[in-house]
């Protein structure tokens, strides 16, 4: 198994007025290929910066990160949106789907600033992607035409298109009904069991039974990081939900 | 990332707002149209002088007697100069090597009468160069023989407008014979229609007569009132004009460092001077209108700083997946220069058809050049740049952090 993500002694500072604001104050782990792990932690406990850090749009202050055994720490922006393009796949909680804009060519949009990828490539491989996450009657909606759950699942299309090292999910289920949760969140499992690594940041512990790791994050640092015994499953859960009549 | 993709998600974002974009391009198009029809107008009306002046003769050049003159104390008028005579028409004639036509030139003032009408025409005494001088044809009849000249001999041409007043309409007036100072002269010829000059005089208005006639018989003087000559390319006007004056010095003795008692003026030079207001004007409407483009283009520039803000979680997004800040400053820059260049496309069509349209219904004069639309065609791709640079910086400028979560 191969390191996805190392990170050692990480800090992150922000000057804030004139005060210096230690965001975080040094941490350490390893995220290994096809693990499936949920970052946690109340807000301010520094989560959404190390998920910054992590994703290649933020640079630590202190400490070294390795992602796919390249060190980000002292690349140049432009370095680190190729490193973005290539190897990170995003999914946020607001789904960020341009307007107007079809779900087919929201998900070819990564590939667009990829010069390598010929427009007959990035088209395939949108549609592969798209069907993979069930939408693949959906490729010519709008965002505006689908519903939160289905948007979200372009979004993940969109994250998964660049065939990403990692994919780094940012509160993806924070805007999204129970029933919609867990079914985003099967479909995470899915991925996971393909072989996906996947880092999933979360305030939400019962999101968190899905994954197979949980690091807790407080104040800056880590104050837990246990491989969990018993994977929840997210079919399963909304399996026993209780029906209800869908309304769109 | 390469050009081609950029350019279409740049065209996908103005076609996803095809109503700003429109919108905006109304500024650049108007000015641009503003530009073109403006130019158009003002050249024309160039066009139409310069065409004026040069119906007025070929490559004429006038030499004039003229100085200030001084007469037991009063200073007289230049045209009471009596400095000009045959002699030096003869020396021009004889020693001038760039001119191709030669003709003195004698005024006489008075009433022209045949039968119960009367018309007051000025007599021009002339030879027969002075035809082709001042480009006039002849419609009927013939012109003055050297016999005819010689001898001071008592025939005439007259212009169109004479021939309507003393004549009037449908009848042939060579042949006939009309009175003038009560002197009989002889219609020899009738000259073709010329209509007005670029000064508004009418050219038609003439009564040609040999210049030993009007010397000898009409005015009684010595002297010339001036002297009409073609230069034999336009090209060569400028050294017709000096060797004319050398010579014309010669002739009048006058001394290393002294004034001319006369003025040599050729066409080129008129054209010039009356072009030069009409340049003027085209200047000014130019710069109105291109003042009219500068504020198209901050329109461009107004709502790029819109769109910039409008789609800060877009650009944040695109950053996340992979754009650098040189992407990002690429595509909005081409969206800018895309609202301007086809706003000064469909400007170009705008200005080029209100232009004829102007020349239809008003019947001015329309000359459009290829100058003015590669102009105004590259002031508003300079525009697109200059006005799109700032928010496309801007965008690119943007942490991709604080973007993406942009509310």
């Amino acid at each position: 198994m191969t390191d996805i993500i190392k990170v050692d002694h990480l800090k992150r500072e922000f000057i804030v007025g004139d005060q210096k604001v230690l965001a975080l104050r040094g941490i350490s782990f390893t995220v290994q290929q096809g693990e499936f792990v949920t970052i946690m932690g109340t807000s301010g406990s520094g989560k959404s910066t190390l998920l910054n850090i992590l994703g290649c749009l933020d640079t630590p202050t202190e400490g070294e990160y390795l992602l796919d055994g390249i060190s980000v720490r002292t690349m140049s922006k432009n370095e680190r949106a190729r490193l973005r393009n290539m190897k990170i796949g995003f999914v946020f909680q607001t789904y960020n789907l341009l307007p107007r804009t079809t779900a087919l060519e929201n998900v070819e949009l990564p590939l667009m600033y990829n010069s390598a990828v010929s427009a007959k490539e990035r088209r395939e491989k949108s549609m592969h992607v798209l069907e993979a996450v069930g939408l693949a009657e959906r490729m010519y909606h709008m965002p505006n035409q689908m519903s939160g759950g289905q948007q979200q699942r372009v979004a993940i299309a969109r994250a998964l298109v660049n065939d990403p090292v990692i994919i780094l999910a940012d509160e993806a289920t924070g805007n999204l009904d129970t029933h919609t949760s867990y079914e985003i969140m099967s479909l995470f499992q899915q991925l996971h069991s393909d072989g996906k690594t996947i880092a999933f940041v979360t305030h939400e512990p019962d999101i968190a039974l899905f994954s197979q790791r949980s690091i807790m994050l407080r104040d800056g640092r880590i104050t837990r990081d246990e491989k969990r015994k018993k994977i929840g499953s997210a079919a399963e859960s909304l399996a026993a939900l209780p029906v209800e009549v869908e309304v769109e | 990332m390469n050009i081609t993709n950029l350019f279409r998600i740049s065209l996908k974002a103005l076609v996803s707002n095809k109503f700003r974009a429109l919108l905006t391009m109304l500024g650049i198009i108007i000015g641009v149209a503003a530009v073109i029809a403006m130019l158009a107008i003002g050249q024309g009306s160039k066009k139409s002088i310069q065409d004026e002046i040069s119906k007025m003769g070929s490559n004429m050049i006038m030499v004039q007697p003229g100085a200030d003159m001084f007469s037991g104390g009063a200073r007289m008028s230049a045209s009471a100069n009596q400095s000009m005579v045959l002699e030096d028409y003869d020396a021009l004639k004889a020693q001038s090597n760039y001119i191709s036509a030669i003709s003195p030139m004698v005024n006489a003032s008075g009433q022209s009468i045949y039968g119960a009408n009367n018309w007051p025409v000025g007599m021009q005494g002339v030879n027969q160069d002075y035809l082709s001088i001042r480009k006039y044809g002849i419609g009927s009849g013939r012109i003055f023989t050297e016999r005819e000249i010689n001898t001071a001999a008592k025939v005439c041409l007259i212009g169109q407008t004479v021939v309507e007043e003393l004549f009037g309409e449908g009848v042939d007036p060579v042949g006939k014979s009309i009175r003038y100072n009560k002197i009989p002269f002889e219609v020899i010829g009738v000259l073709t229609e010329k209509g007005e000059n670029g000064m508004g005089q009418d050219q038609d208005d003439v009564l040609l007569a040999p210049y030993t006639t009007v010397q000898k018989r009409v005015v009684a003087i010595t002297y010339l009132n001036g002297i009409y000559c073609s230069a034999t390319t336009e090209d060569v006007s400028d050294k017709a004009k000096a060797e004319m004056e050398a010579i014309l010095r010669v002739q009048h003795q006058i001394k290393e460092g002294d004034d001319d008692d006369f003025h040599v003026r050729s066409q080129k030079e008129m054209l010039t001077m009356f072009s030069s207001t009409s340049s003027v004007m085209t200047i000014l409407l130019a710069v109105i209108a291109g003042i009219s483009l500068i504020v198209g283009g901050i329109g461009i520039m107004n709502i790029m700083f819109v769109s910039v803000t409008e789609r800060t979680r877009e650009i944040g997004l695109r950053m996340a997946v992979g754009a650098r800040g040189l992407d990002i400053l690429t595509q909005f820059l081409i969206e800018a220069v895309l609202i301007s260049i086809v706003g000064g496309v469909i400007g170009v069509a705008i200005g080029v058809g209100s232009s004829f349209v102007i020349k239809s219904m008003l019947n001015w004069p329309i000359v459009i050049t290829t100058s003015s639309i590669v102009l105004s065609f590259a002031v508003c791709t300079f525009t697109g740049v200059f006005f799109g640079w700032y928010p496309a910086k801007k965008a690119a400028n943007l942490d991709p952090i604080d973007a993406i979560r942009y509310e």
